[in-house]
């Protein structure tokens, strides 16, 4: 039996009179790459926020290695080791990248006194190694900020890996990214999952991506579950593309 | 790690103009000894509001808060506070060196854990609040700090305390609050530098920098944010018991809660250094300070017009202070610059 890293029991969201999750139910198994699709407005972003923990959902359960997250805080569903990065990317612009690597180091069992400790040789260590693998390593003591929006982009993936999640929610991976630079980051996804181990839930609206990367897709359109499958499947699914092309 | 590469003889430079001042300026130590005070003010507002993104306005709540709590441990330990204070001045505590030492040293004990203990109090209620409502909130705090002294009676309202009299000649006790306040600053300035070496410098300048991100990687932000408040309040608990004692009355608008002299001017001189920057409030402080005391002694009358005249032109020509216009300048001086030797491993990529 396969097991379950996150599970999604008929979650429902809705912003005032606006329904933008209606009973989802999905699950992600631990070591997979699960791709999430769907078109603009479709409650993709949503329904992340709900598994992170970003606002409280109205119905439903979700789970996360079998243990109910859905009444927990942001910080703590963080330090059981799920993580997301965000589709507007966020970093911490005036800081410097390492230092940028060196805060996301894991917290997880992080006390009072750690607070006033400073970091080790080897999180320094891991910092520069991670830039190197997503190709800051030359820029590690610029401004973050002052950094190309490609390039924030794979600063902000690489700080997620310094935390060292079990499971990573990553919302739109390689919009804004230059075409040559998206093939690159193809290959450092795949390998963050077979290396480091990390399961991969990833939003993600370009179909080449989805297709090179996923295991799973999992399409919601107008807050609803609309299909579900390998990304051949889906991609021929006339529901899918219907719900992409417009015809509902 | 943003450890602190000051070379070693600016420390010890300065470390020696603070001894030297008292004996080559003597006429002037009251001005120097509240310069350190300044020093310290700047540099703790600088924990919150330049390196954690908290603009705080009611950080002198703590100063005045401080002074009270030294002041009534003087007092307290030696007569009843209650009728003394409502002789409205008309008694004050005549002491020996030992009693008198006793009762500063408990009193400034006191007012800076208590203070510290305030800070996260207040703090659970205050960080919710974020930008400019914090700002306000705090400015509230303060204010409201202000009236509560101002009508409780027990503690002599609108009137005030007496300290008890320095047991010596005003000369001595000059020296002696110098020295003081000259610790003070230094002990300040020293622990702040050590603390943005630890990963709680990094912590909170990630809360300046998006404090939604920091909760999205896990970090204790609450944690943090207490812990940034109290060590401010400490200090400020501390000089505010020092300030009382060198005034030597305690009264609640002019002395203990002086929101928009020293209220202000702690903010002013951050940001005229650098906010954010370890040397900035440093730098702004003792510029501040200097043009303040000038104005005032050549160009009385006109005192308030030059300062206004710094806050506008700091706040809308250059943002960044005097530290901040450093860095924009000289960028390769601090280290923000691209390593062109290649990868890690040396090679090529």
């Amino acid at each position: 039996m396969t097991v379950k890293s996150i599970e999604v029991r008929g979650v429902s969201k809705a912003y005032g009179g606006v329904i933008a999750n209606r009973e989802i139910s999905l699950e992600v198994e631990e070591g997979s790459i699960t791709g999430l699709i769907g078109p603009n407005g479709s409650g993709k972003t949503t329904l992340f926020n709900s598994i992170v923990g970003y606002h409280p959902i109205d119905e439903g359960e979700i789970l996360f290695e079998g243990q109910p997250i859905q009444k927990l805080k942001v910080q703590k569903i963080a330090r059981l080791g799920l993580l997301r990065t965000f589709q507007q990317t966020r970093i911490y612009s005036k800081m410097n990248c390492v230092d940028n690597m060196l805060i996301s180091i894991p917290h997880r069992t992080a006390g009072w006194r750690d607070m006033l400790t400073p970091y080790s040789a080897d999180d320094l260590d891991r910092a520069k190694n991670l830039l190197e693998f997503v190709g800051l390593y030359e820029k590690r003591n610029l401004i973050s900020g002052e950094l190309s929006f490609g390039q924030q982009k794979l600063l902000e993936f690489a700080m997620a890996l310094m935390n060292r999640p079990k499971v990573l929610l990553l919302d739109e991976p390689t919009a804004g990214i230059n075409p040559t630079l998206i093939n690159g980051l193809i290959d450092r996804l795949l390998l963050a999952n077979s290396e480091f181990g990390i399961t991969l839930f990833v939003i993600e609206h370009n179909m080449r991506v989805i297709m090179n990367l996923a295991e799973k897709v999992y399409c919601l359109a107008h807050g609803e579950l609309l299909a579900a499958g390998p990304p051949n499947e889906i991609q021929n699914d006339q529901r899918v593309i219907d719900a992409y092309l417009g015809a509902h | 790690m943003r450890r602190d590469k000051t070379p070693p003889w600016v420390l010890v430079a300065l470390l020696l103009a603070g001894i030297a001042a008292p004996f080559l300026f003597p006429a002037y130590i009251l001005q120097i000894a509240i310069l350190w005070i300044m020093v310290m003010f700047a540099v703790t507002w600088d924990i919150m509001g330049g390196q954690m993104g908290y603009n705080s306005l009611g950080n002198i709540t703590f100063f005045g808060v401080g002074m009270y709590i030294t002041g009534l441990v003087q007092v307290g330990l030696f007569t009843d506070i209650g009728p003394y204070t409502s002789a409205r001045g008309g008694e004050q505590l005549v002491l020996n060196h030992a009693d008198y030492f006793y009762g500063l040293l408990l009193g400034l004990a006191a007012a800076s854990v208590g203070c510290a203990i305030l800070a996260v109090l207040i703090g659970q209620t205050m960080f919710g609040l974020r930008g400019a409502y914090f700002a306000i909130g705090t400015l509230g705090i303060a204010l409201s700090a202000r009236e509560l002294f101002g009508t409780w009676e027990w503690v002599g309202g609108g009137s005030g305390i007496a300290l008890p009299v320095y047991p010596g000649y005003p000369d001595e006790k000059s020296q002696i609050f110098y020295w003081l306040c000259f610790v003070l600053a230094i002990l300040a300035f020293m622990f702040v530098r050590w603390l943005y070496s630890t990963r709680f410098g990094l912590a909170i300048n990630a809360i300046r920098d998006d404090e939604d991100k920091a909760e999205a990687m896990g970090i204790h932000t609450n944690r943090h944010k207490s812990f940034a408040w109290s060590v401010s309040a400490f200090f400020l608990g501390i000089s505010g018991g020092l300030f009382g004692n060198m005034t030597g009355f305690v009264e609640p608008a002019e002395v203990a809660f002086p929101v928009v002299t020293f209220g202000i001017f702690m903010v002013a001189m951050s940001l005229l250094g650098g906010k954010g920057t370890l040397w900035g409030p440093v730098i702004g402080a003792v510029l501040f300070h200097v043009v303040k005391e000038t104005t005032w002694t050549y160009f009385l009358g006109w005192q308030w017009i030059a300062l206004g005249v710094i806050i506008i032109v700091n706040v809308v020509f250059f943002q960044q202070g005097i530290m901040g216009w450093l860095i924009m300048k000289f960028p390769e001086r601090f280290g923000i610059a691209v390593d062109r030797s290649g990868s890690r491993d040396g090679g090529a990529q």
